[in-house]
């Protein structure tokens, strides 16, 4: 075997951190990817028969305007998280999380409703098979986001406090979310 | 008196058993990334036999102009399993199973980082496989008849794109994160840092697959309203199987065609950074299977509209002819540094160098199919610049188990019995596509479909399917050959090669953690440093 000089074992270089980027990345491509074909085919359609909404069918404008209201306290929240755990303070850093966690859990509430007002039938066309295929991945996105506040909260609170790294990259996927909300939002409930 | 000891018997079989059903349970628990590689490789190299059977089957299909061979019916069916197979079963799994055995020890890793997603990406793969090839077969799959198998493959073929997806992100986060000390990015071998773009590559492109598949099973369970049923899903999901798109997952065969090139030539490479770049140019195409706008059957989702002239010729310029040069750039340094000395002959070389050779035939075959007025937009010529990669890939493919087997059981394979292989793998190639490029001149449609097979015609598709059948022949014969020699071959030493790289510092076979000490590098080729009669500068 040939002697190549040894090292003392490497410095952790935010593993955890780059893994959450890449996964981020992943999962920006895949909303992108999604609301580029709805664009498409709504273009298709308002092109072919002149609509793309169906009839009767109107969106709950206020509730989709919390959802996105929403994600503004989740990244202060989030970032919060951030702040606290680099100052070593165990309860902010969890109280945080869990807040991140509860607002995670009133999107998807929200969601729920804007499905209950609207009433869209599942097998009558495009828009509706589309609609439920993009809301329903977003809302799998946060259900994601949910479990990992819930998992760096353990983390953390279970004594692992100089594990900072997976708090940022817990602010960053939330960060991803809204962005991805935003994008979504703008789309599917404003242009419609 | 006689003493008849039952016991005696009966304890060493039980105790048998329980070493065989551990031995199991450590292989399917497993998070070393060299078992799970390991495993990737062989599911994958066990269903280029079974596609490679498919295709001949297709293939006498097409020879045979007197009668059907096949049921209508399942035609489609068979060049969809054709088609997902090769590239999802195959190309991609073998490329990614590499690179998830390799590419920790490349970097002076003790392991893969984060080990339970790379496991768990390759059991969802594996499943997934398993559902694709059940639905399909249970007439599913694109085109199929019986609605819940066509939703099975749908979402099977989702969980087998997330595993795919999963273990891309395991491997990437180790390029980037868990390299050995001093090995700052341009010192990271030339096969990682192609595993690396294809990685990135993967996470770009896949997850846009998936949202079109989510989109045509909730379309096609609800209504079949938007996205045209079972008759269309290749329209929506096709790119992905097609160029540009494969060379990308193609790409770690440059990267081990460059690093055997400089072990062969015992040099460095010279001009790393360009062939870092040429690897970039290459990953370009990530984004032209995505949003390109052309023809032919497998439909791109996502048009730009930049107005004529520039749709036209800007997608072909950035994501046909970038990956094109790429390839180009890196064949054409690697002939550099073969010129430059007296290479060493060895398998994995053969291998390396037939296969990257063919598949950037493959590259610029799409790159003229794309032209329009070569006219043949819409024939096999298409699938001709398609098996040049995808068989091109599974050629390096062997030649990297060959190269990196050593390392992985602690035995090596013969090399005069292995470099037929590679010749008789490369003939394969050659005659399972190049036939399909001269048939796309001459109009034959791409697929199977009532057409006039007679005349010429007859000759190409006899001559592809003879190379169809060479090709699972040189599997099938490595694959027996690798068997005999890494179980029972002779030893290899810990550089059998007299190599260049990191993974060679360790013990042949690498432990579980594969280094017993972590070391410091100072340049790209730390072992060549350690070597006498070196050339040319580190980096």
């Amino acid at each position: 075997m040939l002697a190549l000089p040894a090292a003392p074992a490497p410095a952790a270089r935010r593993q955890i951190f780059v893994g959450t980027a890449l996964a981020c990345v992943a999962a920006a491509m895949l909303i992108g990817g999604m609301l580029a074909l709805w664009m498409r085919l709504r273009t298709d359609s308002l092109a072919a028969v002149g609509t793309w909404m169906p009839k009767g069918v109107s969106v709950p404008e206020v509730a989709t305007n919390v959802m996105l209201m929403a994600f503004l306290p989740i990244c202060i929240f989030a970032q919060w998280a951030v702040y606290s755990a680099r100052r070593d303070d165990r309860a902010h850093t969890g109280v945080a999380l869990f807040l991140v966690a509860l607002l995670g859990l009133a999107v998807v509430n929200a969601q729920a409703f804007v499905y209950a007002t609207m009433q869209v039938p599942a097998r009558s066309g495009a828009f509706n098979t589309m609609f439920y295929a993009l809301t329903g991945t977003f809302i799998a996105l946060v259900v994601i986001g949910m479990v990992f506040s819930v998992v760096t909260a353990f983390r953390y609170l279970g004594g692992r406090t100089s594990d900072r790294e997976i708090v940022s990259a817990h602010a960053m996927y939330w960060y991803f979310l809204s962005a991805a909300f935003t994008a979504l939002w703008l789309v599917v409930y404003v242009t419609k | 008196m006689t003493t008849i000891d039952t016991h005696a018997s009966a304890a060493p079989a039980s105790a048998d058993a329980g070493r065989s059903l551990a031995t199991i349970a450590a292989w399917v628990t497993t998070t070393d990334h060299k078992r799970l590689g390991r495993m990737y490789i062989a599911v994958a190299l066990l269903a280029m036999v079974a596609v490679g059977a498919i295709a001949v089957i297709l293939g006498i299909e097409r020879s045979d102009t007197g009668t059907a061979f096949i049921d209508a019916g399942a035609l489609s069916q068979l060049f969809s399993a054709y088609r997902v197979g090769l590239t999802f079963c195959v190309l991609v799994p073998l490329m990614v199973g590499i690179a998830l055995a390799v590419v920790p020890l490349q970097v002076g890793a003790r392991a893969v980082a984060f080990p339970r997603l790379a496991a768990a990406g390759f059991w969802s793969w594996a499943l997934g496989t398993d559902l694709v090839i059940l639905s399909i077969a249970l007439n599913g799959g694109p085109g199929g008849g019986e609605p819940r198998m066509v939703g099975m493959f749908l979402s099977a073929h989702i969980l087998l794109v997330l595993g795919l997806l999963a273990t891309a992100v395991s491997i990437a986060t180790t390029i980037l994160t868990t390299r050995a000390p001093g090995m700052n990015m341009r010192r990271v071998p030339l096969f990682s840092f192609s595993v690396l773009i294809s990685m990135l590559g993967l996470i770009i492109a896949l997850p846009v697959l998936i949202g079109a598949l989510i989109y045509n099973y909730v379309d096609y369970r609800y209504g079949r309203a938007g996205f045209g049923g079972n008759q269309a899903i290749l329209g929506w999901v096709g790119y992905a199987f097609t160029q540009p798109l494969t060379a990308v997952y193609a790409l770690p065969v440059f990267g081990f065609a460059a690093e055997t090139i400089a072990v062969a030539s015992r040099k460095r490479m010279p001009m790393r950074g360009v062939v870092f770049a040429g690897f970039g140019l290459i990953g370009v195409a990530s984004f032209g299977g995505v949003i390109q706008s052309a023809a032919g059957v497998p439909r791109n989702i996502v048009d730009v509209s930049l107005g004529s002239a520039l749709n036209d010729i800007l997608p072909f310029a950035l994501f046909n002819l970038l990956p094109v040069l790429g390839a180009f750039v890196v064949l054409a340094i690697g002939g550099l540094a073969l010129s430059s000395g007296r290479p060493r002959i060895t398998a994995p070389f053969l291998f390396g160098f037939f296969g990257a050779g063919l598949v950037f035939v493959g590259i610029f075959a799409n790159a003229v199919y794309q032209i329009g007025d070569a006219r043949v937009t819409g024939t096999v010529f298409e699938e001709a610049s398609w098996l040049y990669v995808a068989y091109g890939s599974v050629l390096s493919g062997l030649g990297a188990i060959a190269y990196w087997g050593p390392k992985l059981t602690g035995r090596i394979m013969p090399m005069k019995q292995t470099v037929p292989l590679a010749l008789l793998g490369a003939l394969g190639v050659v005659l399972s596509s190049l036939p399909y490029i001269v048939a796309g001149f001459a109009k034959q449609p791409a697929g199977v479909v009532e057409f006039d097979y007679s005349g010429p015609q007859a000759l190409w598709n006899m001559l592809s399917t003879a190379g169809h059948a060479l090709m699972v022949l040189t599997v099938v014969a490595f694959v027996g050959l690798a068997l005999r020699s890494f179980t029972k071959g002779d030893m290899a030493g810990d550089d059998p090669f007299d190599a260049h790289t990191l993974e060679w510092a360790t013990v042949s076979p690498a432990p579980e953690a594969n280094f017993s000490e972590v070391f410091v590098v100072m340049s790209a080729e730390p072992l060549l440093d350690l070597k006498p009669a070196t050339a040319g500068s580190s980096v």
